[in-house]
């Protein structure tokens, strides 16, 4: 790897001497800007083209959702958590109805469990195809765009068909889920998991060995394992510098432990390896996928919803149940007072924690560098500010 | 961590949970007169009207908390700090620590360097309204290297006072305090760069605090300030309407 990747980094070597002889420059770089993937502002001090700091300004679609969930009943939180990251609103859903259901010691019939990961690994799909369309074209690759959203539509229209919902799927309930599946669901997902193989292979063959991918990716935005537990930085960012650890392993809920899957991990802590780490999830999740479509069709009978009391109201107490989100690990801090409202529901974001560690990242590089950086954190800002 | 005390997911024993009373970490008080358990100040109301969900036979009381005291970490802390461990005690397999806010960055830098906690999960606060040191403030500490070990740090901090930082001891404290700050007015004392992140500077109010009204208040910065109440609250008329008729 290492001769294959020497003279591609972009970056310029850093000779420590102000570029131009000026003093630095100020630069203000979104809210509007398109790369920012929403209302991202960073304030950039540059030296010529080179980034001194940057300072990240966010907030700006905070919505108080942590104030709301305190005036709904238990049930009502789950479309709030929705929209926090909402380009993969399942995992969200996941996350709140295991925290609730630790507290009141609920038991999620096996059938649910499935169908559960079943939905998540659908939603780390296309979260994670949405982030490669989108990083892509961050840096000027715009074909994997239409490639990956033929795909994430397919996945879309699955959810739509379940859910009724695309985007806000609403899919969980505490004790279990929505519903059950439709007639012919699971052979229709089965039929998209079987060919989704050779759709990654399709990515990959327009990015991986891309020239230009690679000059712009390898070397980029530096993050090395301890600096990211120090930053508390998780999922493929962490795994992308060669830490082994996903939720789904280290902490496991629901099924996983059954399941056959691997941990991708890639060394070098760069944009370049954090892209090769979620293709290779993508590869992962479409196993895991595979596995639950087998095995609901073997098992079709069972609940789809454990003993869930008609009113909810945990016991008093606090608790903390986290999922391995498509971004990293999601949380959620339970406090119940005894009554049937949250009396205080912390959301432990990981596109948030993840963000702090920009600054730590961008440093040194150059301004069109940022793009890639900012791409590779994968943000989504409604989970940001909430 | 874990395996101290049994996970309670099968039906537990009959008995109603208490209610989680906070021992109350008097902030100002030393900590050797602070360590007295505190009065059951909290909610003493919620024990007896807990089991109200509709008579379900054979339904799931829910788990009980459990004195963790004998959890080997907590024991090493207390061994190692005599004085900061307040209370120990173990919901759903996961131990809960209650220290002085004045020692909380002594003891997340011994469970960091010692006990390996390596990675700190979250930091938030709750807002006890009533109680007397009305804030709680969490820390939640993984460890990578002790089998996933998880533990959590509380503190009770009053009103207006400060809570030192431990954005020393572990960098991502950094923006959690900020936010902790912005939305609980939890001022932390030596914080390298305490500003609001989610509300923006100039915002009036703390807005999880539990007497911060859902609907908002009047920050000034109404773009139709005939149309928004002062003080806050939702329109007073609705622009569609003017529209229609």
């Amino acid at each position: 790897m290492s001769e294959e990747r020497a003279g591609t980094a972009a970056s310029v070597p850093d000779s420590g001497e102000p570029m131009l002889g000026l003093r630095e420059m100020e630069l203000n770089f979104g809210p509007q800007h398109p790369s920012t993937h929403g209302v991202l502002r960073l304030v950039l001090k540059v030296d010529g083209e080179r980034i001194v700091s940057a300072r990240p300004d966010i907030g700006y679609l905070h919505r108080g959702t942590e104030k709301l969930f305190e005036t709904e009943t238990y049930p009502m939180v789950i479309p709030h958590t929705d929209r926090l990251d909402y380009v993969a609103a399942a995992t969200n859903n996941h996350a709140y109805c295991l925290a609730v259901e630790k507290l009141l010691g609920l038991e999620v019939p096996k059938k649910a469990q499935y169908i559960r990961v079943l939905l998540d690994e659908l939603q780390r799909i296309s979260s994670h195809l949405l982030w490669l369309a989108t990083a892509a074209i961050d840096l000027g690759a715009i074909t994997p765009f239409f490639y990956t959203f033929r795909e994430r539509e397919v996945i879309l229209d699955l959810f739509e068909d379940y859910c009724g919902a695309r985007l806000t799927l609403n899919c969980m309930r505490i004790g279990g889920l929505l519903e059950e599946l439709p007639p012919g669901w699971i052979e229709r997902v089965r039929a998209f998991t079987e060919v989704f193989d050779k759709n990654i292979d399709e990515y990959e063959d327009l990015l991986t060995e891309n020239r230009i991918w690679k000059q712009r990716t390898i070397g980029i935005g530096i993050l090395t394992a301890e600096q990211c537990i120090e930053w508390g930085v998780t999922g493929p960012p962490l795994r992308g510098a060669g830490f082994k650890w996903d939720i789904r392993r280290a902490i496991p809920y629901e099924c996983y432990p059954e399941l056959d899957f691997e941990i991708p991990t890639y060394p070098n802590a760069d944009t370049y390896d954090r892209y090769l780490v979620r293709v290779a999830e993508l590869r992962q999740s479409r196993r895991i996928v595979l596995q639950c479509c087998d095995w609901l069709l073997k098992n079709p009978e069972g609940e789809i919803r454990g003993k869930t009391p008609r009113v909810i109201k945990p016991v008093a107490g606090d608790v903390y149940a986290s999922v391995e989100a498509p971004k990293g690990e999601l949380g959620f801090y339970l406090v119940s007072n005894g009554s049937n409202k949250p009396y205080r529901l912390r959301v432990r974001p990981p596109s948030f924690i993840n963000l702090q560690a920009l600054p730590e990242m961008a440093k040194g590089h150059l301004v069109a560098d940022l793009v890639a950086i900012i791409g590779t954190i994968d943000i989504v800002l409604g989970e940001v500010d909430r | 961590m874990t395996d101290e005390t049994k996970p309670p997911t099968p039906p537990s024993g009959g008995d109603a949970a208490p209610p989680e009373e906070k021992p109350a970490a008097e902030t100002a008080k030393p900590p050797a007169e602070a360590a007295k358990p505190a009065t059951e100040a909290a909610k003493p109301a919620a024990a007896p009207a807990k089991p109200a969900a509709p008579a379900a036979p054979p339904k799931p009381k829910g788990p009980t908390a459990n004195d963790a005291s004998s959890d080997p970490v907590v024991q090493r802390l207390t061994a190692a700090l005599p004085g900061v461990v307040l209370a120990a005690k173990e919901l759903v397999g996961q131990v809960t620590v209650e220290a002085p806010p004045e020692k909380v960055p002594e003891v997340l830098r011994y469970l960091k360097d010692k006990e390996a906690f390596t990675y700190l999960v979250d930091l938030t606060a709750i807002d006890w309204k009533a109680r007397v040191p009305r804030f709680d403030v969490v820390y939640w500490l993984h460890s990578f290297e002790k089998n996933n070990g998880r533990i959590r740090v509380r503190a009770g901090v009053a009103d207006g006072a400060e809570c030192p930082s431990v954005s020393g001891v572990f960098l991502t404290a950094n923006w959690m305090e900020r936010e902790v700050w912005d939305l609980f007015g939890i001022p932390f004392s030596g914080h390298p760069d305490l500003r609001r992140i989610l509300t923006w500077d100039g915002f009036a109010g703390h807005p999880l605090r539990k007497d911060f009204p859902v609907e908002g208040v009047d920050t000034g910065a109404a773009i139709y300030p005939d149309q928004y109440p002062e003080g806050g609250g939702p329109s007073v008329k609705d622009p569609l309407k003017k529209v229609v008729s």
